[in-house]
């Protein structure tokens, strides 16, 4: 009797993940479509003009930053989210009881998040191209990619961190909106941070990842003459980030719903009563 | 062949004994019932054999493994149905036995396994439409899948309705007959009786019996009852001494019903009276659970 590949399982999961995603159209909204109009918007209200102390357009700078924006929110939120539906909805406990190894099930989450972030930077940077007059500049797209996956690997673990630590579904959802949110104003995603801004603030800023992503990505897309020349130290910040999330989400992981007889006996309840 | 070897078992958390001390085992091809009232540590009993939790003491060995080591061979050969889980409500029924069947070395065909489920008209609907007897099957399909050698059903028709627990009862069998050595808890009575080989009871964490459905708690060689009612004046003129009148209610529990009816139904015959209500009862599963239990939270 012979096992099933590695390969074959990674596969197996991903194209799983994938499909719930997909189904799931409250999550495929916020994730793609979301920031997609935010990009609308924010072009449409600021009349897609060249930002003064930019040097570059409306556009050059959004389409970027949102880019990144949703793919954080591919990985992060939505395996955070998502995750933790699926312990309380007793998913994962179902998963433990099969010969399903866990790394192939995280793997899975994270590959399949990746390539849906994937599609919504590609949407957004697309959307530039052809409507706003994105530039793209060719030299920088290695940069543009390596900063692009080790980003999404690095908060495809912090959502599984999230979810490993979150007490239920609508807890992760708390903790990823309030930590994406106000840490996407912070780190130069909507709005560029002001040069006023509150050194502690900025502080802040610097010690969360976000800001490690979005700004070598948008400097990617600044003219030869401004661009910022690329840090690995952002690089290797992300990748920590990565990494040391990866670590504390294994070992905190959690299978089973939370205990407790509540929740069971009305799901029960409405299960009888279908 | 033991499949199943349970010897002294504990679990305990905090101050409780949630598994105060129990020894069973289950043979190949059996199907064993442990029955007991809620809260008697039928989960906890399951969930440590199945892997999902750590117990306190004693020893347990399952198809030669022991489950708190959680080995990928292990799972290969078992199939859980949980008491509390649930299927993806975006997938359908088929995809979702594909995608939980890929992981196992050997599996059923998806096709043959919905049809034994009786889901074949359902086998493209997003499981979200399904009704609750539907996502249970379901759910049993996602337990057999990887053809195990041993099957846990844990509470496999609590929250159906009648003619749906028959249909589940009917499955159980079919697969008690393609040679699976199944356990399966429950706190029906009636579920224990059709289904299982062996019984046992199982009360506070402790086994107090176990025994064939026909046999257990001593039922073969206990005493019939046979009860009738008759005007509270005749009473005295019995031609055989009651063990108990209430009112009219006159009732015998005898070990020789045989004798003791002929003799009254001669006696009523003649005397042209008739013993209303006349039953002859042997004590029930029922019953015997009830005495086992005190009849605790039922």
């Amino acid at each position: 009797m012979k096992r099933p590949s590695a390969f074959a399982l990674v596969a197996n999961q991903t194209r799983y993940e994938w499909r719930i995603f997909w189904r799931t159209p409250i999550s495929a909204f916020f994730t793609v479509l979301f920031p997609l109009l935010i990009f609308v918007v924010f072009s449409l209200v600021f009349g897609n003009e060249r930002i003064d102390y930019l040097g570059i357009t409306t556009a050059q700078f959004y389409a970027p930053s949102l880019a990144v924006f949703s793919a954080v929110s591919a990985t992060y939120t939505n395996i955070s989210i998502n995750t933790a539906y699926q312990r309380d909805e007793g998913i994962l406990k179902r998963v433990r009881g099969t010969p399903l190894p866990a790394w192939i099930y995280f793997a899975g989450k994270i590959l399949s998040s990746i390539a849906i972030a994937v599609i919504g930077a590609l949407i957004m940077l697309g959307a530039g191209l052809a409507f706003f007059g994105l530039q793209v500049y060719p030299e920088t797209i290695p940069t543009l990619l390596v900063v692009f996956f080790v980003g999404v690997a690095a908060f495809a673990a912090l959502g599984l961190l999230v979810a490993a630590l979150a007490p239920s579904g609508p807890g992760a959802t708390a903790i990823a909106n309030a930590t994406l949110l106000p840490l996407a104003f912070v780190s130069g995603v909507f709005i560029v941070p002001a040069e006023k801004m509150p050194t502690w603030l900025n502080a802040v800023a610097s010690f969360f990842p976000l800001k490690h992503f979005v700004e070598p990505f948008v400097a990617a897309f600044s003219p030869a003459a401004t661009r910022a020349s690329f840090s690995w130290l952002d690089l290797a910040y992300l990748a920590l980030w990565g990494v040391v999330s990866l670590i504390l989400a294994i070992r905190w992981f959690r299978w089973e719903p939370p205990t407790g007889g509540g929740g069971r006996r009305s799901r029960r309840a409405s299960a009888a009563s279908e | 062949m033991a499949v199943v070897t349970v010897t002294n078992l504990t679990k305990r958390y905090g101050d409780s004994d949630a598994v105060a001390g129990i020894d069973f085992t289950i043979e190949e091809g059996e199907v064993f019932a442990l029955l007991g009232p809620n809260g008697a540590g039928k989960t906890t009993t399951v969930e440590i054999l199945e892997g999902y939790r750590d117990r306190t003491g004693g020893h347990v060995d399952v198809l030669g493994y022991d489950p708190a080591d959680n080995e990928r061979a292990f799972k290969e050969r078992i199939g859980i149905v949980l008491q509390e889980s649930s299927v993806e409500r975006d997938l359908t029924v088929r995809e979702a036995i594909d995608t939980y069947g890929r992981v196992y070395p050997k599996r059923l065909v998806t096709g043959d396994l919905i049809d034994i489920v009786g889901l074949g008209e359902k086998a493209d609907a997003r499981v979200k439409t399904l009704s609750g007897g539907q996502k249970r099957r379901l759910e049993v399909a996602l337990g057999i899948v990887g053809d195990p050698d041993l099957i846990f059903l844990d509470e496999p028709t609590t929250g159906f309705d009648p003619s749906a627990r028959r249909h589940a009862w009917e499955m159980i069998a079919n697969l008690s007959t393609l040679g699976k050595t199944i356990l399966l808890t429950t706190h029906y009575m009636d579920e224990a009786q059709n289904l299982a080989d062996r019984v046992a009871v199982i009360n506070n964490g402790l086994i107090v019996a176990e025994g064939t459905p026909d046999t257990l708690g001593g039922r073969e060689t206990a005493h019939t009852t046979i009860r009738f009612s008759l005007e509270a004046a005749l009473a005295g003129e019995l031609p055989v001494d009651p063990t108990l009148v209430d009112g009219t209610i006159v009732e015998y529990r005898t070990d020789d019903p045989t004798a003791v009816l002929h003799t009254l139904t001669g006696w009523a015959v003649g005397r042209h009276v008739a013993l209303d209500g006349l039953t002859v009862t042997r004590p029930s599963l029922e019953d015997v659970y009830l005495e086992l239990t005190d009849g605790e939270e039922r």
